[in-house]
């Protein structure tokens, strides 16, 4: 068996709280292979956010900690790892491109700086050095006149203009590992469409592992090889592309695609709904998380929380039900 | 502009134009303007949703205000039931907002946090109406099951409620005065999926219901695409194409709207995507001629000189291009 660039095994990471430790993420497992991307997608809450902050090891710094499980980089767990060792890994080994580029830049360093910074840190290079490969970087995720644009300011450039930089900013040390956390979401669909088209381009070319955050389907759907869908803090499915999306066997997915209005077929229908809400993490129904807004609940679903199990279609999903029946709702 | 004889428009915009000032210098002279709304005439009919699309900064919020006189306009009309809202007066006005509100999309910042659901939602009632207390209670639970909400939380604070009940907060009051006509400036945007198909059919039921018409503000295209009767595209502070929404859908005319459909990501389908070049240019100094022509993929040299103006091809569908994609 190959060794999968990451491996993450029953992380339960959160936050302590005046009513005690809140899971954010309940016994979380993952495992992405070299050169491939992962999605987590989820709607807001279901903890796909914690999970990328808990595998940086940037959970610390929110707030809250890892409390049991390993997270396995290249073999080595660095869930327990001093913050002085993450430094060295974080920004060399493992990049992170976050949701909102503007905040994530300094406003007052020129961009080329920002870049240059982490490669005179991680991989000492001289100041000159590092400029040029500063300028390198910006060439390589597309932005125009890098020499240029390298002196200006994040304030000068438009946002999708500063998330190539972010992304530059990730990918300057050749990094193993890009945990990108929504990093579509604040701009516009045309926009959106360079960014994914860029990171599947570096994919390609770069044999970077991805693994990125997302609540939007269509994204996921664009650029992942396998999907995991998160809900209320657990991995209720996993799998690949085709096999979530075409062949969905956890009743939250379909639910949720279902939800979707879509671009062909009917529309100003009574769109489809899962019933009541997404239940607070720290209280959790008894039994499958799902189950009080399931509409194939059976009893053992109460009593008993299903694990991920491997299910017909090749995918994993924690579902009790042997088949999901067709179109039932 | 050709708008048929036969169009009755419940709110019609005509030549509308929005300018923001730019100001510098010591003297804060003006030396430029922000083209947010940049000579639009448009009309929305009686009982329909039109969908209006568009990519951030490109002017679709701020014509939605202008069409409720929350902005002024810097010139042009809007009118409302056969009257110019930007010349009404005071008395007129206050008159005049009762038939229309609007939804906003961060339910958490549109609402007053230290006030109780039930005055929330009272409120317009007690500005508008005089009704007793009693009565105003009783609108309040009225208007609290009619959009899904239980009428029992009515005495607690925006901050117990999810955001999806807290919209439905912000469409309660919009309804309290029973208005005819409603701007929802992307009402949906900030819910999540599963919320947000909630919201949409609680919107879709209440047009049915009380015979509302919409003005949909959004960016989410297929959102658009389920809602709308007919759909505008905005770029750039104009008015791009005005189509039926499925004949927008199934083929587009101005390229800028084929592009914007291109790069939806949709689970299930690959497609393929025009990929634009560049960022959009700045509204304060657009481009000359047709405002797309720097980032169209069909670019001719008519396009850099003449400016297209909006014209009807087609029957019901308008576009401003000079070489629509027909």
């Amino acid at each position: 068996m190959t060794q999968n660039l990451l491996e993450v095994r029953n992380l339960t990471a959160g936050f302590e709280t005046e009513n005690g430790f809140v899971k954010a993420t309940d016994r979380v497992s993952l495992s992405l292979a070299q050169g491939q991307t992962l999605c987590i997608v989820g709607e807001s809450g279901s903890g796909k956010s914690v999970t990328s902050l808990a595998i940086m090891r940037l959970i610390d710094y929110a707030g809250g900690f890892i409390e049991s499980g390993e997270v396995l980089f290249k073999g080595e767990n660095i869930a327990g790892k001093k913050q002085q060792d993450m430094m060295r890994i974080r920004g060399s080994k493992m990049a992170m491109i976050f949701q909102d580029p503007m905040s994530a830049l300094n406003p007052v360093f020129k961009v080329g700086e920002q870049i240059a910074e982490s490669l005179r840190t991680h991989k000492k290079l001289g100041e000159k050095q590092a400029w040029a490969k500063a300028v390198d970087m910006l060439r390589l995720v597309g932005i125009p006149s890098p020499e240029m644009r390298a002196h200006q300011y994040p304030h000068e450039m438009s946002g999708g203009m500063c998330q190539r930089v972010v992304i530059a900013m990730a990918l300057a040390c050749d990094p193993e590992l890009i945990i990108a956390d929504e990093p579509t979401t604040a701009l516009d669909v045309t926009v959106q469409a360079q960014i994914l088209d860029l990171l599947a381009k570096l994919k390609r070319e770069l044999k970077t592992s991805i693994l990125l955050i997302t609540h939007d389907m269509g994204v996921a759907a664009e650029i992942a090889d396998r999907i995991a869908v998160m809900y209320a803090g657990a991995i209720v499915e996993e799998g690949t592309v085709d096999q979530v999306f075409h062949n969905p066997s956890h009743p939250y997915t379909v639910g949720l695609l279902r939800s979707i209005p879509g671009l062909d077929g009917e529309r100003g229908g009574e769109l489809y709904t899962i019933k009541g809400t997404i239940p607070s993490i720290n209280d959790l129904p008894t039994g499958c998380r799902f189950n009080p807004r399931c509409p194939h609940v059976m009893d053992r679903c109460l009593r008993e929380e299903p694990p991920l199990m491997p299910g017909k279609n090749g995918q994993r999903a924690a579902c009790w039900l042997e088949e999901l029946p067709k179109e039932g709702a | 502009m050709s708008a048929t004889a036969t169009d009755t428009y419940l709110v019609e915009a005509r030549h509308v134009k929005k300018y923001f000032p730019i100001r510098s210098g010591l003297l804060s002279r003006v030396v430029g303007n922000v083209k947010a709304v940049d000579d639009i005439s448009f009309g929305i009919r009686e009982g329909e949703t039109f969908g209006l699309v568009g990519e951030s900064g490109c002017g679709k919020s701020t014509l939605g205000r202008v069409m409720l006189n929350l902005k002024s306009a810097t010139d042009g009309e809007v009118i409302f039931q056969g009257q110019n809202i930007h010349s009404a007066n005071a008395r007129e006005m206050q008159r005049l907002r009762q038939e229309m509100q609007i939804i906003f999309q961060d339910p958490m910042g549109s609402l007053n946090p230290r006030f109780l659901v039930s005055d929330l939602i009272g409120e317009p009632l007690k500005l508008h109406r005089r009704m007793s207390g009693a009565e105003i209670d009783e609108r309040v639970v009225q208007l609290m099951e009619l959009v899904g909400l239980d009428a029992s939380r009515r005495n607690r604070y925006p901050h117990e409620f999810s955001g999806g009940q807290r919209q439905r907060i912000g469409i309660a009051r919009a309804l309290a005065l029973e208005p005819k006509f409603i701007v929802a400036d992307e009402a949906v945007s900030a819910l999540d999926v599963s919320v947000q198909s909630q919201v949409l059919n609680l919107m879709m039921k209440l047009q049915k219901e009380l015979g509302l018409t919409y003005l949909f503000i959004a960016h989410g295209l297929n959102v658009v695409r389920h809602i709308s009767t007919r759909v505008g595209v905005m770029y750039l502070g104009k008015m791009v194409e005005v189509s039926p929404t499925d004949d927008l859908f199934a083929k587009p005319l101005h390229p800028y709207t084929k592009v914007l459909l291109s790069a939806i990501p949709t689970p299930g389908i690959k497609k393929e995507r025009i990929i634009l070049e560049g960022d959009v240019p700045s509204p304060a100094n657009p481009p000359s001629g047709c405002r797309f022509h720097t980032r169209c993929p069909y670019v001719q040299d008519r396009c850099r000189s003449e400016e297209p103006l909006l014209r009807t091809v087609e029957g019901d569908r308008q576009v401003a291009c000079h070489f629509p994609l027909i």
